[in-house]
Order: structure tokens, then sequence, then C-alpha cells
């Protein structure tokens, strides 16, 4: 709670910096502010039981502030990564103060109890957002991206909204416990619009975690958006999504899985089949990254499907979440270093290897990370998925993902070949940017170490 | 311990070849190459003396709630490929003296991976760890391959990626099913090599066959075996030649050794099931294989095709589930280890001294440099199964293995020995003996690199021609144990 409580704080006192003109303690303060919560998260995780807030609003549990720190923990270097490129602009207070934001809307998912912290919460993260999409205001294409996503992600509110009510109709609640007490107390005797609430919510996280066939703005919003906010919506965004989405359904409508479990198969099977063959034909970088993060999303939806409500669902999550987010972390991170001139094709890769040979080894083990190639943690989080899936009855949907994950090899090495196969093109130089190298090679790090000892995020939750 | 050092040895030589420059870098893999080899004598020599020495044995927990081990092992099976991988690694640095590549610490530091992994692969005693190995040896060859290949390197290179990565990862469901069922002594599941074996013997025989197939489509990609062949050809001549000798000396073993130690104990009902159709696919190949490896024009492909009409054979002899096949699997994994790099090297040395490797364009290169036509010789006949040189044995008990299970598949395999003689000679008397047809060719005297390795290769042609038994005596126990779990 101190740290959710510390980083609203950090917002409001990043645009204090604005009027007062101490531009220059921006990232100090940030970077000091993302630490302290840091602690204070870790140290409520020593405590015996968790705290609920607000008449039970929001409750900071273990759960939660495991998904917090993969949340601060991936904010800590996106600000780093950012700090370089926002230097001269004037916009980056602005810049800083609604990511903020946007991760104290985060945070609000991963720890909400009840349904209007729910979508407070999406709105809180969503809205700074759309402006950071369309931040870059004399673009085309951002603009775009913030116009569809604005539109698009109002719509998913909508159905959000309109699940919560119905399901309030049906159970006079708007708390997840008492709303899967009313399932078990009325088993069999459920109200059809409790159904359509449940599946309205449905989609509207399936939107946001942008699964197929809600996933149609995903592309062209981390297209048009500038490459750090699409780093900030593939990482921070889904993590919160995916945790909202656990709890709600893990929790909430574990009672009533035989209606949301036929559609997740849909839409996980869409997901990995759609996401997979067009990513393969993409040419930009940005937007083959988008494609292979809805192919992500199946996967982790695969460990909601298998609805084993323990601490191996949990684990698995969490532990996809980092590995996926500290990877991606790395490829923009790269890739923000290599397209300068407004290039994001595979192409602008081109022997980069004979370029910059540390960038190339931290993209390679990044793409080979997210391609899930054992000793990286992209390995590791596959696995997990792969034990969870194989005890549920849909196990051709594992022979689905084996033969994707396939496909998915295939784009990432696109990249690969062209680090290490393509002639460099020497006429554009890759600016020297030492705080963006630290990261690169911090999260690189993290992404072989977490691969090889697993253990300390797999087995973090034991009952 | 020293089963640890097996593994950590290489990772480490790796590490510092990367960090060296030029030929420092080359010296250094050499050395640390040599080093290895002498380390793995050591460990042979320990096992001949004191097979349950606690030496050979490294079991480290890894992902405890899991189950999953960093354990290691060393029976007959494994000292066996250890050796032979110890073994090969410094002639295929050796053979690269002439080769000057660019950026040579990270050509040698990957090859040294490799090294890491494949050993890993032949000692690991737990199912996961064997997974990760067996993906871990494929990213450095990647690599070598794709930096260092021929023509149209990136295509070819990633076809032969996604093709295995997509067999391993039906080993990987697999092994995870297999998993599933597992229970040990304290009542948890368990990664370790002989619960998964007992798990498989508690499956019905639907599973079994199903696990059967999974597995078996893994490690039919990696050897390969017809109709997973087809990355095969291309990968092996588009490689730099060390790569190739890496592929095909060691790597294909990967898949014969899987099916082995891995596949044959765990499923016995989807073996009796489904054993006679794999068998079929692998005899199939090799007289497909060897069909085609007589037409072939380019002698570096035609050894590709006989490599794979060898594999054939092996992974038939192992699938008759019979001593001798067993048995004979083992020495051939050995001797056509050997012989492929020899034949590749070969093939190298063509294509250096005269700019091709068209058997057509080439003749009466004996004339020209009688040394190396003797040296081709041996190791051709090594190749086509002559008794007293190393490939007659293992294919005779292979053949012997096969009857036992089938004599008319047998006699079908049998021709593999023909043809197999019938495209070797046939290479040989168009390269080596005739006329010669392009009088722009000039043969001088062979590198002193190259001899050394032909030499020593021919000498081990023949010593283990004369005596196998050095080999089938080491494995004997690990054979035995194999077929007790398959009864």
């Amino acid at each position: 709670m101190k740290g959710f409580l510390i980083i609203t704080a950090l917002g409001i006192i990043a645009m204090l910096l604005q009027v007062f003109k101490l531009k220059k303690l921006l990232l100090p303060i940030t970077v000091l502010g993302i630490l302290t919560a840091y602690v204070f998260n870790f140290l409520e995780w020593n405590q015996p039981f968790s705290i609920s807030y607000f008449e039970n609003m929001i409750a900071f549990d273990k759960v939660s502030l495991a998904f917090t720190g993969v949340i601060l923990a991936t904010a800590f270097f996106w600000f780093i990564l950012a700090s370089k490129s926002y230097e001269g602009e004037e916009s980056m207070i602005d810049h800083f103060a609604l990511v903020l934001f946007a991760l104290t809307g985060a945070i609000m998912l991963t720890s909400f109890k009840n349904m209007t912290t729910l979508f407070i919460g999406v709105e809180i993260m969503s809205i700074p957002l759309y402006v950071l999409a369309a931040s870059r205001k004399k673009d085309v294409l951002s603009n775009e991206a913030g116009f569809k996503y604005l539109i698009m992600g109002s719509f998913a509110s909508a159905f959000l909204l309109f699940g919560i009510a119905l399901i309030y109709g049906a159970s006079g609640s708007f708390d997840i416990n008492e709303i899967r007490a009313y399932i078990t107390a009325n088993q069999g005797e459920l109200p059809s619009f409790f159904y359509a609430g449940v599946v309205m919510m449905l989609i509207a996280m399936c939107f946001k975690v942008s699964a197929a066939p809600f996933h149609f703005w995903a592309p062209d919003v981390y297209h048009g958006s500038p490459t750090l906010i699409t780093a900030l919506m593939s990482t921070i965004v889904k993590t919160a999504a995916f945790a909202a989405f656990m709890r709600l359904f893990l929790i909430g409508f574990a009672g009533v899985s035989e209606i949301w479990t036929g559609i997740l198969v849909v839409v996980i099977a869409a997901s990995l089949i759609v996401a997979n063959l067009t990513a393969a034909v993409q040419t930009n970088v940005k937007r083959m990254l988008a494609f292979s993060s809805i192919s992500h999303a199946a996967f982790m939806l695969m460990v909601i499907l298998a609805n084993v409500r323990s601490s191996l669902s949990v684990n698995a999550i969490l532990y996809y979440s980092l590995a996926y987010s500290i990877g991606s972390i790395t490829a923009f991170g790269v890739m923000h270093r290599v397209s300068r001139n407004g290039n994001e094709t595979v192409d602008s890769f081109n022997g980069l290897s004979k370029r910059s040979p540390f960038l190339a080894v931290c993209m390679t083990i990044a793409m080979l990370s997210l391609a899930g190639i054992p000793i990286t943690s992209g390995f590791f989080a596959k696995y997990f998925v792969f034990t969870a899936m194989i005890g549920t009855a849909h196990k051709w949907l594992l022979i689905l993902a084996i033969l994707t994950s396939a496909v998915g090899v295939y784009y990432y090495f696109k990249v690969i070949i062209a680090m290490y196969f393509k002639a460099p093109d020497t006429t554009v130089e890759l600016n020297t940017d030492s705080s963006g190298n630290l990261v690169v090679l911090i999260t690189t790090i993290i992404t072989l170490v977490i691969g090889i000892v697993p253990g300390y995020i797999a087995e973090m939750f034991t009952s | 311990m020293l089963a640890g050092l097996l593994i950590i040895f290489p990772l480490l030589s790796a590490f510092l070849v990367f960090l060296l420059k030029g030929k420092g870098a080359r010296n250094a893999a050499l050395a640390l190459s040599v080093g290895q080899l002498l380390l793995s004598m050591f460990v042979l020599f320990q096992f001949k003396h004191n097979p349950a020495s606690a030496q050979l044995f490294l079991n480290c927990t890894w992902v405890k709630t899991l189950g999953i081990h960093f354990s290691v092992a060393l029976d007959g099976l494994s000292v066996l490929l250890v050796l032979l991988t110890s073994f090969l690694v410094p002639l295929v640095i050796v053979s690269s003296f002439k080769n000057n590549y660019e950026r040579e610490n990270i050509f040698y530091g990957l090859i040294l991976l490799m090294q890491m992994a494949l050993v890993g692969v032949f000692m690991a005693n737990d199912g996961f760890l064997f997974y990760v190995f067996w993906e871990l040896a494929l990213i450095p060859i990647y690599f070598i391959s794709l930096m260092w290949g021929g023509e149209n390197r990136a295509k070819i290179t990633f076809k032969f990626f996604v093709y295995t990565l997509f067999g391993s990862l039906f080993m990987l469901v697999g092994l995870i099913y297999l998993y599933n069922h597992t229970l040990n002594i304290n009542g948890e599941k368990s990664w370790a090599l002989q619960d998964l074996i007992n798990a498989g013997h508690g499956l019905s025989e639907a599973q079994q066959s199903i696990v059967f197939w999974m597995l078996f489509i893994a490690f039919a990609i990696k050897m390969p075996i017809l109709p997973f062949h087809t990355w095969q050809p291309d990968t092996y001549v588009t490689a730099p030649t060390q790569g190739t000798m890496m592929l095909s000396g060691i790597m294909a073993k990967m898949g014969t050794f899987g099916l082995m130690k891995w596949l044959l104990p765990m499923v016995p009902l989807g073996l009796d099931k489904w054993g006679g159709i794999a068998i079929a696919l692998s005899i199939v190949g090799v007289v497909y294989g060897s069909c085609i490896a007589i037409v072939q024009k380019d002698y570096k492909r035609l050894i590709a095709y006989s490599s794979f009409a060898h594999l054939g054979l092996i992974s038939a002899g192992i699938l008759s589930a019979t001593e001798q096949g067993l048995q004979g699997a083992v020495v051939q994994m050995l001797s056509h280890g050997v012989n492929a790099v020899g034949l590749f090297l070969i093939a190298d040395i063509l294509l250096r001294h005269t700019g091709t490797r068209e058997i057509d364009k080439l003749g009466g290169i004996r004339s020209m440099n009688g040394n190396f036509a003797v040296l081709f010789l041996i190791i051709m006949l090594g190749s086509v199964a002559l008794p007293l040189t190393n490939g007659f044995p293992g294919e005779f008990l292979l053949i012997n293995g096969i009857f036992q299970y089938s004599p008319w598949w047998a006699a079908f395999a049998g021709l593999s020995v023909i043809l197999g003689a019938v495209y070797m000679l046939r290479s040989y008397q168009g390269i080596m003996l005739g006329e010669k047809k392009d009088s722009q060719i000039a043969f001088g005297s062979l590198d002193g690199s190259d001899k050394a390795v032909l030499i020593i290769i021919c000498a081990a042609v023949v010593v283990f021609g004369i005596c196998p038994k050095a080999i089938t005596d080491i494995a004997e126990p690990a054979v035995k144990s194999i077929l007790e779990n398959i009864k």
C-alpha cells in the first residue's frame, strides 16, 4: 500500500517540478521514488497476512505484491531507458508524470478486491496511455494510434462497465469474494444475465490483453506510438492486465468456469494462429512485436484456462510476465538505439553484429528468450504453461501452441539473421547512450539468470 | 565430480576462447580441447576400474518444487560417446587450420560451447536436463552455419533450426506427459531417468504409443530418418566443413543415442506396436539415401546422403531391440563419427586444392599425390565396411540384430552394404583414378595439419576394425540394462 501511495505522490511531485522549474531533479526523484516504493513493497511482503484498505476496496496480498514488484522493476528500467531520449524535450515532465499515473492504475489492477476499483484501475492506466500514444504531435501515425486506442479502449471499458452492472444486478455486490460466495450459494439457478455479465467482462479483459479477435487495435497502436511508449504498453500494461484477469476469473468467476472456458479456448486458438501467422509476414519490427505480444497473451491465457486455482498458476503467470517484460525491455531498448531515422524495419538491424557486437548479443538473447529457447527465461515461461496445460482436457491447444511456436521462431530469427548475416548500412550512426547500454545489459543478465535459476520466482508461492 | 568437470571444462574453455584474438584463440581452443580429451580418457580409465565410483555421478537440485535436478551420470554408453566427442573436437579444430575463418575467437568458442552441450546430452540423467542440453547444442551450430556457411546459408540453416526445434518441442511435451505420471519413492513427481522409465511402464498401450511418436519424431529429425531428412543434405553442404563434421560426426549421434537410452526403455508396449513401422522408415531411408548418393555429382553432398543411409541402419538396429543390434549401433555410432569427419575433411581438401568437389571434373589425383590416395582409400574402405576396418563389426552386428527381428528386413538392409560399396568405390574411382580430366587441376602435397588428422583417423579405422571388442566390452552392461527394461 505504501508503495502504491508513493507512486501516486510521485506523479504529483513530477508535475510540481514543472511549476518550480526543477527539471534536473526529475530523473533522480523518479528513480529514487520507485526504489523506495520497491523497498516498502518488499517490507509488506514479510507481513504474515494481507491488509485491505478503504472498506475492502483494495488489498495487498502476496500475489499483488509480487506483481507490483514486476511492474516496479520494469518501470525502473523504463525510466532509465527513457531519460536520455526525452532529455532535450520540453514535454519530458509531462511524459514522466503520465507514465507514473499509468503506473498507479497498473498497481491498482494487481490489488483490486472490488469491481469498482477494477474499473477505476483500468481507466487510470488507460487514459494516460491514450495521451502518450499520440504524444508525437506532428506524426500522423502517432495521432492515429492515440485516436484508435482511445476509441477502441472506450468501447472495451463500456463492455467492462456493462458487465459489472449486470453482475451487480444479479449478485447485489461489487466485491469479488462476495460474488464468489454468491455463485457457490446459487449454483445451478443463476439468472441468465449474470452469465451475460461474465461474458462481457471476459470480452473487455481480452481486449485489454489484446487477445484475438479483440486485437485489431494492437498492431496499429504499437506501430504508431513512439517506441518507448510501445515498450511500456507491451510490458507494464500487459502484466497489470494479466494480474487483473487472473484475480477476476480464478477467484471471482471460478465457479462458473464452464461459461468462460469455452470462449477462452476459441480466443486462445485464434490468438495463436492469427498472431503468429501475421507476425511472420511483418517487416516492421514494432508491428512484429505487437503480434508476438498477442501470441504471448495467448500463452498466459492458457494458464488461466487450465483453471487450477493453485500456486502453480500464479507462479506460471508471474514468471511469464517477468520473463516477457524483461525480454521486451531489452528488445525495445536495442530497437530504440538502432532505428534512428524512423526506420523501424528489420533492415535497420542489418549487420548489427559488426557495428555493435554488444547490442547484437543482447538482442539475440532477447529474441531467443521470446522464442522460448533454453536456457533463457522465456523457455521456462513456456515450460510452466505446458505443465499447467498438460493436465487439462484441451491438449490439442498444446499441440497448436507448439506448431505456432515454431512459426514464432521464424520471425524472431529474421532479426537475428539480419544482425549476423546482412551487410551493415554504415551511413546511419548508432547513437551513444551509456545508460541505455546499462539497462540492456542488466535486463539481458536478468533474462539469463532467471533462466538458469528459475527457482526464486517459480517457487514464490507454495500454497 | 569428474562428471561435472566434463561439462564445466568445455564451457569455461569456450568463454576463455571468446576473450582471445586471432590465432591465439585457435591455438587455445586446440590446447583446451586436447585437455578435455585427456580428461575424458581419465574418466574412461576410472570407469573401467570402478563403474560405480562416485566420481562418475553428480546430482544437484535445480528447481526443487518441479523435481528438476542437475543430474549427470556415466554409463557404458555415455562414456563412449563422451570419448567420441572429445576425440573428434580436437581433430575438427586441427582440420580448420587452413581455412582462415574471420573472427576466429567466436568460431572456436562456439565449437567448444557445442561440445559442452553435446557432452551434457550424453551424460544427462534427468529428463529436463537432457532436453535443455539437447536444445543448447542447436544454438552454436546454427550460428556456425549462419556466419561461416556457404551460399544461401540464411535460408538453409533456418530450415534446419526450425525443423529440429519443432521436433524437440514434441519431445518436451512427451517428456512432460511422462513426468506427470511419475511418482518417486517420496511420493513426488520426478524428472529422473529411472522414474520416467517406471512411469512409462505404467502407461496403457495407447498412451505409450503417443509418447513413442512424440519422442521418436524428435530423434528421427535429428538423425535424420525418412521422411524427416529434407533439412539434412542442404545443411551439410552449406555449413562450413567443421560445422558439417560436428553435425554429422557427433550431433547426428544425439538422435541415435536418444533413441537408445531414452526411448527404448521407456515405452515397451509402444515399441512393440510401432517399432515395426519405425524400422521400415529407417530401412527404406537407408536404401533411398544410398540410391540418391550414387547419382550425386558433388562429393560433399554424396557423403551427406551416405551419412543419412548409415544413420538409418543404426536406427533400425536399435529399434530391433536385440543385443547384437544395440551393440552394433554403439560400434557403428563411433565408427561413423570418425569416418564422417575423415570423409568431410577429404571433401574439403579436394575443394581447397582443386577448387571443385565435382566428381566429373576430378580424376587422376592418385598419380599426383600417392599418400593422399592411400589415406583416402583406408577411410573410404572403413565407410564401405570392409572386414578389418572399423565399419565392418558395426554393420555386421547391426544386420545380425535386424535379422533376429525379421530376416526380410535384414535382407533389405543388407542392400545398404552393396549400395554403399557402389557409391563409395565409384566416387573414389572418379576422383582418384583414371585420367586427369581437367589439365588446370594440380594437386600438390598435403598440408601438415590435414595429413595429421587423416593419419589419426586412418589409425582409428584400422585399430577398431581389428579390435572392436574394446568398444563392445565397455558398452555391454549399459546395453544389457536397456534390454532388461524392455522385457
